[in-house]
């Protein structure tokens, strides 16, 4: 068994876990710290496919920006007492199914269709190659998402405000 | 001047219409229309005959009355000798008659209506003597017989009045459906009803006549038989007599009137007219001599017992009815109707007279309750005598003659035992007038003592008809006197000169016979005087020595029951089976059939309220489920959209997969 | 190596999970949370890609840049929608709140 593949392995099952946390976990906090960990956990599966920049990005952007404005938002709705509300709605046995079936199904066509690829053995160093790209080939998306960012902060200032 | 003679019977008609219309206004003074009118046709008339007399016929065809493809009919009149004595006689009886009347129903509930009905009944009787085809005088014949109901019946609140109306109706009705066979086929044969045509194609036709047709018998001896069907209904011989005796309940006037003197003498006067037809059939004649012949020696046996005055006098007149057939019948057509006209004279009288007897003794009409009426009626019983003379044929009184011409030609054809039974019935008739003389003028009275105290003698406007009459039934003989040179047969012979005449030649002579009837009218009188006079216990001795034939003759042979059973209750029974047939099977199908009708509206309601209806409201409901089951898909909760939308994806990618 | 179809078949079951607990989670916040999941998932795929398939550009790493960026202000958004509900609504449970119909 290769190194490699048991560290796959490894993080799989905690991301996977913590995912599972994140979707049933009964106490919205605990949810939301699993949701770091299963961050963490993509984080690095991304090492283990040598795109170092993108897991530091991931950690950053996700677990220090995202996560955190979850708990705030949390902190912010939570209501004292409300402790022993169901967690699962009733179309529970549906969802379960189409989960299920939308899992079967990618995971037949993953199956079929994808050859046991190797890849080339040694990627470029991401960073610069990744600069250089956003700066001269996607120059005009990487502008756009800045204007997406600074259009998601106004409009998040102004729904959030108190009236 | 003759052309006049269509006023005649359209005067009374005036009468009819003013009458009739305003008789409620005009109540007691209807006689005056009414009496006028016959007596202003009278006048007419007479004038037209004296033209004719000397010597003018007529025959006019005043319009077309049918015109149907080849069949035609005229309203025409013919003036000839026939026509116009018979027009005479129905004028100049008619009016005496409306003169008598007047003073007969004074105060009758009904006065005008009974003078619209005598005068319509003059209208049809000048209609029927002075048409000049058959139709016409069809037409006359059935007014006639409809206004003999009518009058017959005129006291329709009694029951007896108006059953014997319609007895006379219907018995009629049997002759004239022989009489329609008749003319039907005359017109099939001759082309045409007129008398002119026909007569005068008599000749022409003579083969196809005479060729054997139907039964053995020859087509123009069934048509003369049928002829003289009807012939025989309306003149009352035997077997439809029947209705004459109940013709009795009526008013005397009309008894004198129809039943005497015109309307029962339409038959003779067919007959005679036809004549030329029954010349080349001799079975019919010998049919018609017998029946005659029959019926009046049956009718004076029926006479010699009967108590009420009216019926001796009715089955008189049947009886002498019958020797005006038996004279046609052999061949002496001008003696009948010369009998006919002397009957009309002296039988009226004898009718007016019991009239006037009815009406002193208040409504009594039983001879058993009378008796010597003759002091407290006078002019009553000297004309009643007269009348019974003549009625017997006593020689010179008008009867004699006729009669005694009848006999004659009876005896001189050949046939003795038509004479024999003449000359039974001239005994009979003898005798039972005497009867009725003597039992009702003369003797004790046997009067119920308050209609005693009441009797008078009737009041002049009924006590002169009885005289005119009576001077008549003295004298009108003589203008027959002789058969082949008096005033009557010089101007009547002619229009039958087809008929033989050489049935005069043989036989015994004139004067034999003369003397034989007067022999026997004088018998006749003689066994009355001598029952009803001088013996006066001796008819009941007789009657109880011959208690069954006296039964017999008094219950009229028992005829009118053994109608009744055959006849009638067989038409009762059959109508009753009709009814029921009607009433079950036909009535059933009907109300079935509604049933029917009924019933199916009623599924049709329940498959309309339930089916068409419950399909309306099922599309409704099916709707309002469909709606409900849909409006849940809109929740409300974005989940749920999610999930939708999940499932969406999934079946979209199952199906890119799988296709 | 590990082969590719392993990281595709982890990024199956993690966006599996996610749409499970997009339709099931009651909790607004959770079902915000379970659609990251979600983007994340597509990310660990499309970073295999790059890493997996020759790429000129390794597009795959850029395209799970860009998914990040806007997935932060995807949530920035949603979370201050999410407030406004509270405010509302009292209430975060999102089957409790159901205005979106006729």
């Amino acid at each position: 068994m290769d190194i490699k593949l048991a560290i796959f392995y490894i993080l799989a099952a905690f991301t996977v876990w913590a995912a599972g946390v994140v979707v049933l976990g009964k106490n919205i906090v605990r949810a939301a710290v699993a949701l770091i960990f299963s961050f963490c956990g993509v984080a690095g599966l991304y090492v283990l496919l040598e795109a170092e920049f993108l897991a530091a990005v991931q950690v950053l952007i996700y677990v220090g920006g995202i996560t955190i404005l979850l708990l705030f938002a949390i902190m912010l709705t939570s209501r004292i007492g409300a402790g022993t509300t169901r967690v699962i709605n009733d179309q529970v046995v549906l969802s379960a199914l189409v989960g299920a079936g939308l899992l079967f199904g990618l995971g037949y066509a993953v199956l079929r269709g994808i050859p046991a690829l190797t890849g080339p053995p040694h990627l470029p160093e991401t960073s610069p190659f990744l600069g250089r790209a956003l700066l001269t080939t996607y120059a005009l998306p990487f502008e756009v998402v800045s204007v997406l960012l600074l259009a998601g902060m106004v409009g998040a200032i102004v729904l959030a405000r108190k009236e | 001047m003759l052309k006049l003679v269509w006023l005649v019977p359209v005067l009374p008609l005036v009468g009819v219409l003013v009458n009739g219309i305003f008789g409620h206004w005009i109540k007691n003074r209807a006689h005056i229309l009414g009496v006028g009118t016959t007596g202003l046709s009278f006048l007419v008339a007479l004038g037209v005959f004296l033209q004719a007399a000397g010597g003018q016929s007529l025959n006019w065809d005043i319009y077309s009355w049918v015109a149907v493809g080849p069949f035609h009919a005229t309203v025409g009149f013919q003036v000839d000798p026939l026509s116009a004595v018979m027009m005479l006689v129905v004028t100049f009886v008619g009016f005496v008659i409306h003169v008598y009347s007047v003073g007969y129903m004074h105060g009758d509930r009904g006065y005008a209506r009974f003078f619209t009905y005598m005068n319509l009944f003059m209208t049809s009787m000048l209609i029927l003597v002075l048409a000049n085809n058959y139709l016409l005088m069809f037409l006359g014949w059935e007014g006639v017989g409809l206004c003999s109901y009518l009058l017959i019946g005129f006291w329709y609140e009694k029951q007896s009045a108006s059953d014997a109306g319609k007895k006379a109706f219907v018995v009629n009705r049997i002759g004239d459906a022989g009489f329609l066979l008749g003319l039907f086929l005359i017109w099939e044969n001759f082309g045409s009803l007129h008398y002119a045509d026909v007569f005068s194609q008599v000749e022409s036709l003579r083969p196809v006549l005479e060729r054997p047709s139907v039964l053995g018998l020859s087509l123009v001896t069934w048509i003369t038989l049928l002829l003289f069907a009807g012939a025989v209904g309306k003149s009352a011989q035997l077997p439809l007599y029947v209705w004459l005796p109940d013709a009795m309940e009526g008013p005397t006037p009309v008894s004198a009137l129809i039943h005497a003197a015109t309307m029962v003498t339409a038959g003779v006067y067919m007959v005679a007219r036809s004549s030329a037809l029954f010349s080349l059939a001799p079975q019919s004649m010998s049919v018609v001599a017998t029946i005659g012949a029959v019926t009046a020696v049956f009718a004076a046996t029926i006479a010699l017992v009967q108590t009420d005055i009216k019926r001796v006098i009715a089955y008189s007149t049947i009886s002498q009815l019958g020797y005006m057939f038996l004279g046609c019948g052999v061949g002496a057509y001008a003696s009948a109707i010369f009998h006919l006209a002397t009957h009309a004279f002296f039988k009226a009288l004898l009718f007016l007279g019991a009239g006037s007897v009815i009406h002193g003794l208040q409504g009594e009409q039983d001879v058993r309750k009378m008796g010597g009426l003759a002091t407290y009626m006078p002019v009553t019983a000297a004309t009643f005598l007269i009348g019974s003379l003549a009625n017997a044929g006593v020689f010179f009184l008008a009867g004699f003659w006729s009669k005694d011409q009848i006999l004659h030609a009876a005896i001189a054809s050949g046939h003795t035992w038509l004479w024999g039974l003449g000359a039974a019935g001239a005994f009979c008739t003898a005798f039972y007038m005497f009867r009725l003389f003597f039992l009702t003028f003369t003797g004790p009275t046997r009067m119920d003592p308050h209609v005693a105290h009441h009797v008078h003698e009737s009041p002049r406007v009924m006590a002169v008809p009885l005289m005119i009459l009576a001077c008549f039934a003295v004298v009108a003989g003589l203008f027959g006197y002789s058969v082949e040179h008096s005033p009557y047969y010089s101007f009547v012979n002619p229009v039958f000169q087809v008929s033989a005449h050489g049935a005069e030649s043989h036989g015994p002579s004139e004067l034999a016979m003369a003397l034989v009837s007067t022999a026997i009218a004088g018998a006749g009188i003689l066994v009355a005087y001598h029952m009803y006079r001088r013996n006066p216990d001796l008819p009941e001795r007789l009657a109880r020595q011959f208690a069954g034939l006296y039964r017999l003759l008094l219950n009229k042979y028992w005829v009118d029951e053994l109608y009744n059973a055959v006849f009638i209750d067989f038409g009762k029974r059959l109508c009753g089976r009709l009814w029921g047939f009607d009433a079950s099977v036909v009535d059933g199908a009907v109300n079935g059939s509604s049933r029917l009708t009924v019933w199916l509206s009623q599924v049709s309601a329940r498959f309309d309220f339930h089916g068409v209806d419950g399909a309306v409201n099922a599309i409704a409901d099916l709707i309002q489920g469909g709606s409900d089951a849909f409006k849940r898909l809109q929740t409300g909760l974005i989940q749920n959209y999610m999930l939708a939308m999940a499932l969406g994806i999934f079946v979209i990618v199952s199906l890119f997969f799988f296709l | 190596m590990v082969p590719l179809s392993h990281y595709l078949i982890l990024s199956a079951i993690l966006f599996s999970l996610g749409v499970f607990g997009a339709l099931t989670r009651r909790n607004a916040v959770a079902i915000l949370m379970s659609i990251e999941l979600m983007l994340n998932a597509v990310n660990v795929s499309f970073v295999a890609f790059a890493r997996y398939l020759p790429q000129t550009q390794l597009q795959g790493q850029v395209f799970a840049i860009f998914v990040i960026a806007i997935a932060a202000a995807e949530m920035a958004v949603a979370l201050a929608i999410v407030l406004g509900l509270y405010r509302n609504f009292k209430t975060v449970n999102v089957d409790e709140i159901n205005l979106m119909k006729w």
